[in-house]
């Protein structure tokens, strides 16, 4: 990505309500989770390029962009969200859903929860989510949600 | 007979009373209602149990909510302490008085975003406290004034027995045809969800791009749909008030947090679910209302960030209604959730009553106001291809709904089409997903299952499929590599390239992620709406959301309604040749004359009644009854009036014998006796259309023997309760048709060439 990509996708994620709908005023900057523009997603490009389900998946950058918009609105805790869905966009699709089967109650002990914060810091930059996983494990251990405790 | 024992162990029936057996016959009388039990959690709004609103914070932590010590919290109240309540504002909320806020949400002068604000410092037990204090019309005021998105709408659910993917498609697209802006299909076979999906993905886009489309299914599967760009939203995440409840669902707030993120990462909206008597249900109410356990279910909706939640009890909402106050619980419950910023689908969803009128009074509350989504799933198909258990309104009751909008001039989120355009949508919508079928080698839709899905009203219209081979094909398509392109180009090479332009919209607005904000949906054009954009400013009368204009236009030309022009064609026609006007009618001499006075119209312009019965035989049947009692008739014309009395009265005053048959052109008759006063008469047949050729000869026979001097027993005219209702337009445009014939002119004598058969 040159220099150039980067700042604009700087600038997509400060985005203000008056920004919104990103589709119509930041159509130029809009890119997929592939990197892909939009601009490039055309039925034309459909018909002739081998086009992945990245293409067509949001990026981080465009989450981050939404979270402000929706914290611009008055949206604190749905911002929050889709800040953990932007750092989500870089873990796969079969260790996203092992992750939530992990935070299901009665999954894991305390220890797998603290290893899992600290695979979504290190190998996924995660930082929010895992405080949210380390929470969660902190309140399970409390309320016997923990694995052992259910057995 | 029909017998129902009531609760104090008497019989109703058993008295022999036919009244009150008629009573336990009727639709009401098949459901169930118990006395509140605050201890089982069966009570709505108000258990003795419930905690007191309380909130205490130290150094930036809440330590005390509802009456609990932080040390005293379970998980839900730790979620919702640490991220659902705004602490900046929480201290001036709590400190508000609950009746003050009340009196504020039914207050016009104040806006939707200071109560917000307030709301957002509330805890669970303070929002109860709150809407206590609110009648129904007040709660209803109040979601009118807090629902977050301006624009109402609704939502479908699709689904079919047979699991058809023909008839997925083409019902997908009709709900896509009648505005419906979101569609949700469930499966009978969890193995058939891909399919499904698919069939209702490609059915509404190729009828109406923009609709967002989901599958209700086990959590993790269905955000493997979602993943595989199958479906654009989900609202399966089921929270409960209370920490077993929740775990019983194998979930706790922090799970479901991290699957709504997982979600929205894959650029698909999300929404909770929650709703009253769950937790009773689950046996794990503890004691509380179940108006409190949503309070508390909405502000871990609200903490674990969703943009909002299906509420409004959906499943287990003949749980509420067998207990008092149970439709208002529901209400309050759809008010909370606005309060928070939560797009609401407000339930009127599942079946909840035996009795349609039942029914409509309860979906009032959420109509009228408007909702987000006014139910969280209309059945867009018959009861029995409902796969969600069966809908309060279904497909049966498309026109009811239409109807009830137009007389209302309230947007319920479903527009009124055209047979032939709905049917030409599904028949599209079925040749695309044929086309798709044949393309992706999954098992062949014939061009006999397209035609009967165009034009099938439910599965069993529909020839048998090798479901094992569907099933197989679901497996390997979700398994497999092909994703959205794979489709966007099979439905390109095979023509549908509108179809395939809106599926790759779809993708394209995925990309951007604005339909992640709160309750937004598409208007026509892709045109994204929400909260942000389209935040709702009502502020009383004039504001707000106004069904007026072209979305009026819209709804108010159902197919059923005419031209008024066109509707007394059947009545209109060329003069009689054999009625002639000769000269100014002047008093009879003879006391054996009848005279027979017609309204202006008569035989002219109009030239049958009613009932459609010939001008020509109604008068010759009054002139034979009159001749069988050895009196002869005279026609006379009156023009200086249409109205049948005063026809009448200038009849008896011309006629020799001085009494007269008053006759209106659409037929409504009056016997008249000079002397009376013109609204007082001997007798008069209002019931115009159940008068015969045979009513109208006892008519001219009762006016002779009146004549004579006789006492004759009244005729007698069926009483048709309907047929005013039926026929009161007509009533109507032909009175106004009469009146536009009166003149400033003398009754005229007519000549009407007819001999009697007697």
């Amino acid at each position: 990505m040159t220099d150039d990509g980067k700042d604009k996708r700087e600038n997509a994620s400060h985005a203000a309500d008056g920004d919104y709908p990103l589709y119509t005023n930041r159509s130029d900057t809009l890119a997929a989770a592939s990197g892909r523009p939009l601009r490039d997603l055309s039925l034309q490009k459909t018909l002739t390029e081998d086009i992945s389900s990245e293409d067509y998946s949001i990026s981080a950058e465009t989450l981050r962009a939404q979270a402000e918009i929706a914290r611009d609105a008055g949206y604190p805790q749905l911002a929050q969200n889709l800040e953990r869905a932007s750092e989500l966009t870089a873990v796969p699709n079969e260790t996203l859903l092992e992750m939530y089967e992990m935070l299901r109650p009665g999954r894991c002990s305390f220890e797998e929860y603290e290893a899992l914060a600290q695979r979504l810091r290190d190998e996924f930059d995660a930082t929010a989510t895992a405080a949210f996983v380390e929470e969660a494990a902190t309140v399970y251990r409390e309320r016997g949600l923990l694995r052992r405790e259910l057995e | 007979m029909t017998t129902t024992t009531m609760a104090d162990g008497s019989v109703n029936g058993d008295t022999g009373s036919r009244r009150f057996s008629i009573l336990a016959g009727r639709d009401i009388n098949r459901e169930t209602y118990v006395e509140e039990w605050a201890e089982a959690g069966l009570t709505v709004a108000d258990s003795p149990y419930d905690p007191q609103p309380s909130l205490r914070i130290v150094g930036g932590e809440v330590v005390e909510m509802d009456g609990k010590v932080r040390a005293d919290f379970d998980a839900l109240d730790r979620f919702i302490a640490d991220h659902a309540i705004d602490l900046a504002v929480a201290e001036e909320a709590m400190a508000t008085s609950s009746h003050q806020i009340a009196r504020m949400l039914v207050d016009i002068n104040v806006a939707q975003s200071t109560i917000r604000r307030l709301a957002d410092g509330c805890t669970p037990a303070k929002l109860c406290e709150i809407v206590r204090h609110m009648n129904v019309l007040e709660m209803m005021m109040g979601l009118g004034k807090m629902r977050v998105r301006k624009t109402p709408a609704n939502q479908a659910h699709v689904t079919n027995w047979r699991e058809n993917p023909a008839l997925l498609a083409a019902d997908a697209a009709e709900a896509a045809l009648r505005g419906f802006a979101e569609i949700e299909t469930t499966v009978r076979v969890a193995r058939a969800a891909p399919l499904n999906a698919l069939a209702i993905l490609v059915g509404s886009q190729s009828s109406r791009g923009g609709v967002l489309t989901q599958c209700a299914v086990e959590e993790a599967f269905g955000l493997r749909l979602g993943i595989k760009g199958l479906t654009s939203y989900a609202e399966t995440l089921s929270v409960y008030g209370t920490e077993r409840s929740f775990v019983d669902g194998d979930d706790t707030p922090w799970s479901k947090a991290f699957l709504a993120s997982a979600y929205a990462s894959r650029g698909i909206k999300i929404r909770f679910t929650s709703g009253t008597g769950s937790e009773a249900l689950m046996g794990y109410a503890e004691q509380c209302s179940m108006l409190y356990l949503e309070a508390r279910c909405l502000l871990v909706t609200k903490g674990a960030g969703s943009q909002g939640v299906q509420n409004g009890s959906i499943s287990c909402i003949a749980l509420p209604e067998a207990l008092p106050g149970g439709v208002r619980g529901v209400l309050a419950e759809n008010l909370l959730a606005s309060m928070l910023g939560l797009e609401c689908a407000s339930g009127n969803d599942a079946l909840a009553s035996h009795s349609d009128l039942r029914k409509t009074a309860k979906l009032m509350l959420q109509m009228i106001p408007g909702t987000d989504f006014i139910c969280s799933g209309y059945s867009a198909i018959p009861k029995q291809d409902n796969m969600f258990g069966g809908g309060n309104f279904d497909a049966e009751d498309f026109d009811d709904w239409t109807v009830i909008q137009r007389d209302m001039q309230v947007d319920g989120g479903i527009r009124p089409v055209r047979e032939a355009d709905a049917v030409a949508a599904r028949r599209q919508a079925a040749q695309a997903l044929q086309a798709i079928y044949a393309e992706l080698e999954f098992p062949p839709i014939g061009d006999e299952e397209v035609e009967a899905a165009a034009l099938a009203h439910s599965s069993e219209d529909m020839p048998a499929r090798d479901m094992v081979a569907d099933l197989a094909a679901a497996d390997r398509f979700l398994e497999g590599t092909a994703n959205l392109s794979d489709v966007v180009r099979a439905l390109h090479r095979s023509g549908f390239e509108q179809a395939a332009e809106n599926l790759l919209e779809m993708g394209r607005q995925r990309v951007a992620g604005d339909y992640l904000q709160p309750s937004a949906i598409f208007e026509d054009g892709f045109s994204v709406i929400s909260a942000v954009n389209d935040r709702n400013d009502y502020t009383g009368p004039g504001t707000g959301y106004r069904l007026e204009g072209e979305t009026w236009d819209a709804l108010q030309r159902i197919p059923q309604q005419k031209s008024p022009r066109d509707f007394i064609d059947a009545q209109m026609g060329d003069p009689l040749p054999n009625l002639a006007e000769i000269s100014t009618a002047k008093v009879g001499a003879s006391a054996n004359e009848i005279v027979v006075a017609v309204g202006p119209a008569y035989g002219r312009s109009l030239v049958k009644t009613i009932g459609e019965l010939d001008h020509e035989e109604v008068l010759e049947a009054l002139l034979t009854g009159v001749a069988e009692e050895a009196f002869y008739g005279r026609v006379v014309r009156v023009y200086h009036s249409a109205d049948c009395a005063a026809i009448g009265h200038a009849g008896a005053r011309l006629s020799g014998s001085g009494i007269a048959v008053g006759l209106q052109s659409r037929g409504t008759t009056v016997i008249q006796k000079r002397g009376l006063a013109p609204l007082n008469n001997l007798e008069l047949f209002p019931q115009s259309p159940s008068l015969t050729l045979e009513i109208y000869q006892a008519i001219g026979r009762n006016a002779a023997r009146y004549a004579k001097g006789l006492s004759p027993l009244p005729v007698g005219v069926k009483v048709d309760n309907g047929a005013r209702l039926r026929l009161i337009v007509k009533t109507a445009l032909l009175h106004r048709r009469e009146i536009e014939d009166i003149h400033e002119k003398a009754p005229q004598e007519l000549y009407f060439r007819w001999e009697p058969d007697v």
